[in-house]
């Protein structure tokens, strides 16, 4: 208690106070005086007095000290004093001071935002229980790797695995539910009942489903999400127990999800259903649709649960040949099926922001080290004086860390606001894709790495002067204008900082090059259709009331013709599946007379109206389109690309061929019209597989896209597609309004290259920046140490050209090593982020080239200023100066 | 000198405390020619260590200091008991106390009960 009270005291004490000073000064003073009285009473004489007086207090200095040190804390009273000196000292250079902050507060704000980024989709657990231990379990084919689960595949790997506790399957569903403007789609999922028990989730409102609650004989259950509990039924307890109609069909909602519940694949979902097997897909074997997610039992490691799967997967194939031959089967831990394609990105941006802050780094070094090279006599006097190389090395420490403290706080600060930022830059559906992102901030890990890359800059800044202290003489320092060993060995030092700068600065560029080449390439691929003036809307016709083919056609065919009507349309069209939407969505087909080994011919299917792709404009090579006369009545059509062309009619004309399903039916038999030159349905950066079109008068659909070409803006004529349907039938629902070119820009894979091709591009300019500005201080500085030399050549007859080729000279082998160097790592870094590069090679000569031309002229440009100083020295004044 | 002895340390404050209950409010200078006299002249004191000891035991709450007019009409700081000094006087006599008398029959056991 006294001595909490004490330190306080002591504490409170460190606040300089003049009156204490005084006071303390006063009451020794008056000690003198009464001490000088008495010694005068007792016969001294004055000055004896004085001095005796003087003698037993034991020195008036070392008194008031000692009466300082028990007032403060003395410790945190030199750190102050350090602390103070420190701040003048960089007060008094505030160029200095301001741009080794600022350059500190960019590299920091960079990699700490993007680090943000990498944590929440990288390193933070998923928020499940024990999530190290979930799977993704899904079916694999030779064509595209990981793909998706037939449900009878599904309960026999349930059945026969030894490798999980639990094992579970969901896909997406849409349900139609009555909205204002007529039916509205909202999405949802099917899951199996023991889904939520996989994941370790519980309802924060009713209860979880019961075991066999998905089965079709029991009754149809629903759990909603915790936003649609608030949004659709205000957050009332009493929804447990009620009915609510999905697409017509009733289901009693047992259940409310917690409001932390995410699940990345389909995070937007409101309605989640049991599975209840039903339809021409759920119990064909050889029909996927489906996602599994297990988890792992105790011990069992993610290699020996694959294997376990794969041997299923192989008695199945033995058993099942018809619709199991080539189904292999791919599990992955849930995290890395998650985050899929944006791991290569966020590494690459994170790798572009360390390399930033690794230049600003460099670049402050270097500056301290000038800075300690002109603070050579203040140390030396300071030394001389008698301040101990401990005492001089905690200034340094001081002086650093107040650097590094202030950057890291406006670091810190600028980081914040480039999360937000980054944030806005995502596009909605992209946030929906990674509900990981939804909590993204400045939380313990992300400072912790902030704290990190501070304590490693804080180190790296005090030694770098400390480094220059301990190789420096006293009395060399003392000496006006000598020049010792030290200032040869910092200009080396300094050289090489500078040649490591110019290199990394030629890495992000050339990097951000490549990304950005990429980008280009991929936004001007060969789409195979004009995108422009292009709408597209989806639409789902309720399965009940449009049961039928016939019904599906033909209101089909009202929709394509009362929106073709509309004003500004030029024509209307349908298809299963957009363009540039991605591969999948495949067939399995076999030729006549051709030999069968029971290996799956799979394709790409869609189906489309006839009208089709003169709407996209696509081109025909050869054949025809289909006609509208051509639907159930007739014998089956089928338009084919150039892909499926080359692939599987080689130095054959296909027209007039035909094929089948794996049985070869009569009923599936189709008859080759025509061919198509390639219209891009893959993602941009992936080739467009072999793909089929059907006439969908022939195949009809539930689900299509109307695709509508335009002869005004496709924006404008957007709105009224949607009305135009509702007056045919409200209760068909309509989703997911864009053009085509919106379609395009905000697809993943073109937003990806965007924002890597801009990041790293931003990181790149800022890295050119400062590592010409650590070009020209080296150049700067050296110029400062010659001027007597330049002196003496001028003097000597040089002309004002050859002081010029000297300094240059000097500028350019830094930039000429630099630029080598770069080129080097950047054409390794090019090929480590070669998955992220678009028909562009790692060594892309262009961007090399143009990258170095940049940056040479960036360095002579920055050398040029402290030439022109150099070659304007006047001789005399430069002899005179030292 | 050899046989003058060096105030302990820790000792200067309680001789500080008991001279001030002794003498009332009394300033730097007057406290330390006080123990020096007490003492008999046997210790000799360092007048400057004083004031650092001084400070701390006005941080310690168990005296306070006050500006005020010395007998020789010099301006000069007063220091007072507080009521918390007191207790603490009382306290740390006593545990002196037992000290010495501890200290002394290890000294001289003769003296002790047979």
């Amino acid at each position: 208690m006294k001595r909490l009270r004490v330190l306080m005291r002591r504490l409170a004490g460190i606040v300089p106070s003049a009156c204490r000073e005084q006071e303390l000064a006063a009451e020794i003073d008056s000690h003198l005086q009464m001490h000088i009285d008495d010694n005068l009473r007792a016969g001294m004489t004055p000055e004896e007095a004085r001095r005796q007086a003087m003698v037993t207090l034991g020195g008036v200095e070392t008194t008031k000290q000692a009466y300082r040190d028990q007032s403060t804390v003395p410790f945190v009273e030199t750190i102050l004093q350090d602390l103070r000196f420190g701040v003048r000292q960089l007060r008094r250079n505030p160029g200095f001071t301001m741009t080794a902050i600022l350059m500190l507060a960019v590299g920091m704000g960079a990699s700490v935002a993007i680090f943000a980024f990498v944590d929440a989709a990288l390193i933070k657990p998923l928020p499940y229980l024990n999530p190290t231990r979930l799977v993704d379990v899904t079916e694999s084919v030779a064509l595209f790797g990981p793909a998706n689960l037939s449900y009878p595949d599904y309960l026999d790997w349930k059945k026969n695995n030894t490798v999980f506790s639990s094992m579970d399957v969901y896909t997406g569903a849409g349900y139609m539910l009555p909205s204002a403007k007529g039916s509205e789609l909202v999405p949802g999922m099917r899951v199996t009942d023991g889904f939520f028990r996989t994941l370790g989730i519980t309802p924060v409102l009713g209860r979880d489903f019961y075991a066999g609650e998905d089965l079709p004989s029991a009754p149809k259950t629903v759990m909603l999400s915790y936003a649609v509990w608030q949004k659709r039924y205000a957050g009332r307890k009493d929804v447990i127990g009620q009915t609510v109609a999905l697409s017509g069909v009733p289901y009693t909602i047992v259940g409310v999800l917690p409001q932390s519940f995410q699940f990345a694949r389909r995070n937007n979902a409101e309605f989640w259903t049991t599975f209840h097997a039903a339809g021409s897909c759920d119990l064909r074997r050889s029909c996927h649709s489906l996602l599994g997610v297990a988890r792992l039992k105790d011990g069992v490691t993610i290699q020996a649960a694959r294997a376990d799967m794969k041997t299923i997967a192989q008695q199945l194939e033995r058993v099942y040949p018809d619709s199991n031959r080539g189904q292999g089967a791919s599990v992955m831990a849930l995290s890395e099926a998650f985050v899929g394609d944006i791991r290569p990105i966020l590494l690459t941006l994170l790798g572009g922001a360390g390399l930033l802050l690794l230049i600003a780094c460099v670049n402050v070094a270097s500056l301290l080290l000038v800075r300690s090279e002109n603070r050579r006599r203040e140390i030396a006097v300071r030394g001389a004086l008698g301040a101990s190389r401990a005492r001089l090395s905690r200034q340094f420490i001081t002086e650093g860390l107040l650097l590094v403290a202030i950057g890291s706080l406006l670091g810190v600060a600028s980081a914040f606001g480039g999360i937000r930022l980054l944030l806005h830059l995502l596009s909605k559906d992209m946030m929906r894709r990674m509900p990981y992102f939804d909590v993204l901030g400045l939380n313990f890990r992300v400072m912790a790495f902030a704290g990190g890359v501070a304590v490693l800059a804080a180190i790296v800044f005090s030694l770098t002067p400390m480094l220059r202290l301990s190789v420096m003489n006293v009395r060399e320092g003392l000496a006006e204008g000598a020049r010792g060993s030290a200032g040869v060995l910092w200009r080396r030092l300094g050289s090489h900082l500078v040649v490591v700068e110019l290199a990394i600065a030629i890495v992000l560029l050339v990097s951000a090059g490549l990304l950005g080449k990429s980008f280009y390439r991929l936004l001007h691929v060969d789409l195979g259709f004009q995108p422009d003036h292009l709408a597209t809307l989806s639409v789902a016709l309720p399965e009940v009331q449009y049961a039928k083919e016939e019904q599906q056609t033909l209101v089909a065919r009202q929709i394509i013709d009362k929106v073709s009507a509309l004003p500004g349309v030029k024509s209307a069209a349908i298809t299963t599946v957009l363009p540039v939407s991605g591969n999948g969505n495949t067939d399995w087909i076999r030729f006549v007379g051709r030999p069968y080994d029971g290996k799956h011919i799979e394709i790409n299917d869609r189906e489309v109206s006839p009208g089709y792709f003169t709407t996209i404009q696509a081109r025909l090579l050869r054949g025809r389109y289909f006609t509208d006369e051509e639907d159930k009545t007739k014998p089956r059509v089928v338009v084919i690309n150039e892909a499926f062309a080359k692939k599987y009619f080689p130095g054959e004309d296909p027209l007039g061929k035909s094929f089948g399903g794996t049985d070869l039916s009569p009923k599936s038999m189709r008859r080759i019209i025509g061919i198509v030159e390639d219209v891009k349905e893959a993602s941009l950066d992936r080739e467009t597989w072999p793909t089929e079109y059907q006439s969908y008068n022939q195949n009809p659909d539930t689900f299509y896209n109307l695709v509508v070409r335009t002869s005004q803006a496709e924006q404008s004529v957007l709105p009224s597609l949607s009305a135009t349907i509702g007056r045919i039938d409200p209760g068909i629902g309509t989703v997911d309004e864009a053009t085509m070119i919106e379609r395009i820009n905000d697809s993943q894979t073109a937003y990806l290259h965007r924002s890597s091709a801009w990041l790293v591009g931003g990181f790149a300019v800022l890295a050119l920046l400062l590592g010409v500005m650590g070009l020209y201080g080296v150049i700067a500085y050296s110029v400062g140490q010659r001027t007597r030399e330049i002196g003496v050549r001028m003097a000597l007859g040089a002309q004002r050209s050859t002081v010029y080729r000297l300094i240059l000279t000097e500028a350019g082998w830094l930039t000429g090593w630099g630029i080598l160097t770069g080129m080097i790592c950047a054409v390794g870094a090019g090929t480590l982020m070669r998955s992220l590069l678009f028909e562009t090679v790692a060594w892309d000569a262009t961007t090399l080239l143009t990258v170095s031309t940049v940056l040479a002229a960036a360095a002579m440009l920055a050398s040029y200023i402290p030439a022109r100083r150099a070659a304007s020295v006047n001789p005399v004044e430069a002899l005179r100066a030292e | 000198m050899g046989d003058k002895a060096d105030v302990w340390q820790g000792t200067l404050a309680l001789m500080v405390l008991k001279t001030l209950e002794m003498m009332g409010p009394l300033h730097g200078y007057g406290i330390a020619r006080r123990i020096e006299q007490t003492s008999g002249d046997l210790l000799i004191l360092n007048y400057g260590t004083l004031y650092p000891a001084l400070l701390k035991l006005e941080q310690e709450g168990a005296i306070e200091a006050e500006w005020g007019t010395s007998a020789n009409n010099r301006k000069a700081k007063f220091y007072n008991l507080t009521r918390a000094g007191r207790k603490q006087l009382a306290t740390e006599a006593r545990n002196w106390e037992q000290t010495t008398t501890i200290l002394a029959r290890f000294l001289s056991p003769t003296d002790g009960p047979a």
